[in-house]
């Protein structure tokens, strides 16, 4: 079976900072905690401006959006891994953007929450909240069913089997970089 | 081919004769720094990782220092600092700057304070060592000749538990400041030029490197105001080759021995800019981004509803210096809010003079709120009642770091970064002005 993801998308510009993903009020929340895990993913981009819609319904935990497109710099700003985790923990599998921030890449493999792809152009005006997307991770190609439109993505390369395996831990120990726990 | 500074670190920290740009290396840790914020996640993750017998790799190399979310009464902030604090118990951590009475942090001979600051303060930034913290701002320490970077909680608990840490080596934009400083000329205005030239993402996957004689005439704390903001351009890490300066403060806080390194003459740098500082002007970062770059005077007498001097950016000793050398003598016109970083610079506020007036008298005559205790407070929001927390659409002047919409609270707020003088002239005038006015 070839790899793909399927499903509604949500549409953010450039700049997301850790602050719009998750902010710091609920950062007394511990992601290793799999109640506050939980919660987490509910407040996943509750700072964003009003304009941009719900990205998760009061009074749930889960999106119904298993992709977001985003400009340049998705993630900037803090180290906080509980931003990927928060968008993990909602639900979200992958984040097609243009370029991200340094660590906010590093956390979505060390955690294995979801597959950071970046495209070669800007895209995100071409695509409103709620089109169907699918990405293609073989051919590595996202298309949007709403408008037809394809796209082709940068290669995932050396964090596509980290985050397949789980994140940095778990690749660590498939690949012999630390031992097997007993 | 030589090396920058971060290559010969990185070089020397996995045991290699030679790194070059791009390279996926294992470095050995020479200290990993966390907070109340990412501690319990780190340890969490440690924990089910490693075993709930597990030992950190060495307790002497573990720095524990509380400092986000201290005065508050949300029940899982506390929690959080129960779990740091059960942790360093049960792993034996030397360094854990504990804070057990909230009402009054003087009784906690302990608690430190921002971390960053604390980290200096205390000694633990040494030239040529590396350091990691689940801070982004642990890029400050590079101000020490150090490679210092920001890591998340997965990665941290890696470092927990094996001192080592996998590192694609970045390449090295160099910075070079030359000239005198003027007299109303800040290290934080030098860095708002640098990212605005750069943008927020100028400096991704890169490392920082900044140097020339207007850095090497650079006190300590001014130095790190620029590696501090390295992050604010998405850098990997911010460096400034360590010289005499570096050694006098680094000596003055711990006996450990260390080991410099310096860049070599044929390094090569992904691009090299040159600064005179003597054509720069005071400089704001406007709302909503820390590259939205202005001089003061393009947007001089925007209204202001407050002004805050804080954070491991804009709250260490020297930057109370400044905005009091403006403040003195003066009355401000909006909330002045003063969070001093750490207990040592909230001491230096009583002890510190300009002219027979201590800064803290200062401060009073002008009519600025009581200096609070020290934390990281409201340059990262925080929780409800956080002290300074920006709970409405106002517009703030701060010497802090980040104005990305809801940083300091509300989302309907608007931050305007600025140096300690520009800060302190707009809270004489209630409105943004250039420090040359009072110069
Ligand atoms: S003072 Fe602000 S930027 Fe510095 S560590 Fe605290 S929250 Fe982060």
């Amino acid at each position: 079976m070839p790899k793909t993801i399927r499903g509604p998308v949500f549409v953010v510009d450039d700049n997301i900072d850790t602050d719009q993903i998750i902010p710091a009020e609920y950062l007394t929340l511990v992601p290793s905690n799999p109640e506050e895990y939980e919660k987490l993913g509910s407040y996943a981009l509750i700072g964003l401006p009003d304009r941009y819609g719900k990205f998760v319904e009061p009074g749930q935990t889960k999106t119904k959006y298993p992709i977001v497109i985003a400009g340049e710099n998705f993630g900037c700003g803090s180290s906080r891994e509980h931003a990927p985790i928060a968008l993990g923990a909602s639900g979200v599998e992958a984040v097609v953007a243009q370029s991200y921030a340094r660590i906010f890449f590093r956390n979505c493999a060390a955690t294995g929450e979801l597959y950071p792809w970046e495209c070669e152009t800007r895209i995100y005006p071409e695509f409103n909240t709620g089109d169907i997307a699918t990405i293609d991770f073989d051919q590595n190609l996202l298309i949007n069913e709403t408008t037809g439109k394809t796209y082709p993505l940068r290669p995932l390369g050396e964090i596509r089997p980290v985050i397949e395996a789980g994140g940095l831990f778990a690749y660590a120990r498939q690949t012999g970089m630390i031992p097997n726990r007993a | 081919m030589g090396m920058t500074l971060t290559e010969k670190i990185l070089a020397r920290a996995s045991g290699r004769s030679h790194v070059v740009p791009g390279e996926n290396i294992w470095v050995n840790a020479d200290l990993l720094m966390t907070h109340d914020v990412c501690g319990p996640g780190t340890i969490g993750v440690f924990k089910r990782e490693f075993g709930a017998d597990a030992k950190v790799w060495d307790p002497e190399k573990v720095v524990l220092i509380p400092d986000h979310y201290i005065f508050t009464s949300d029940a899982r902030a506390n929690r959080n600092l129960d779990i740091l604090r059960e942790f360093a118990k049960e792993q034996g951590i030397k360094y854990f700057y504990d804070i057990t009475d909230l009402t009054n942090f003087k009784a906690n001979p302990d608690y430190k304070g921002v971390c960053h600051i604390a980290l200096a303060q205390e000694g633990h930034t040494r030239p040529g060592e590396v350091l990691f913290g689940t801070d982004s701002h642990t890029c400050n320490a590079g101000a020490f000749g150090e490679f210092a970077t920001g890591i998340g909680n997965t990665d941290a608990a890696f470092v927990m538990g094996t001192g080592k840490l996998l590192l694609k080596v970045p390449a090295t934009m160099r910075f070079t400041f030359v000239g005198e400083m003027p007299p109303y000329l800040l290290a934080k205005d030098l860095i708002l030029q640098v990212i605005g030239d750069i943008g927020v993402a100028g400096a991704t996957y890169r490392a920082l490197e900044i140097d020339g004689e207007t850095i090497t005439a650079m006190t300590m704390e001014e130095r790190m105001t620029l590696c501090n903001m390295a992050i604010e351009a998405g850098g990997k890490n911010g460096i400034i080759p360590p010289d005499e300066t570096t050694f006098a403060y680094v000596r003055e806080r711990t006996d450990k021995p260390f080991d410099p390194l310096y860049p070599d003459k044929d390094a090569s740098y992904y691009c090299h800019k040159i600064y005179d500082v003597s054509k720069l002007e005071p400089l704001v970062a406007k709302p909503h981004s820390p590259d939205n770059r202005a001089t003061v005077r393009e947007v001089e007498g925007t209204p202001i509803d407050r002004v805050y001097i804080g954070s491991c950016t804009g709250g260490k000793t020297e930057d109370f210096i400044h905005a009091a050398q403006l403040l003195k003598g003066q009355k401000v016109k909006v909330p002045t809010y003063l969070v001093p970083a750490t207990q040592k610079v909230y001491d230096d506020l009583f002890t510190q003079k300009i002219d027979g007036m201590t800064l803290a008298e200062i401060f009073t005559a002008a009519g600025c709120i009581e200096p609070a205790a020290p934390s990281c407070a409201a340059c990262l929001g925080g929780p409800k009642d956080t002290f300074g927390r920006m709970n409405q659409a106002e517009v703030c002047v701060s010497t802090t770091n980040r104005n990305f919409p809801g940083r300091m609270g509300s989302k309907e707020a608007q931050i305007y970064l600025a140096s300690p003088f520009t800060a302190a002239a707009s809270a004489i005038t209630g409105k943004i002005t250039d420090p040359r006015e009072f110069f």
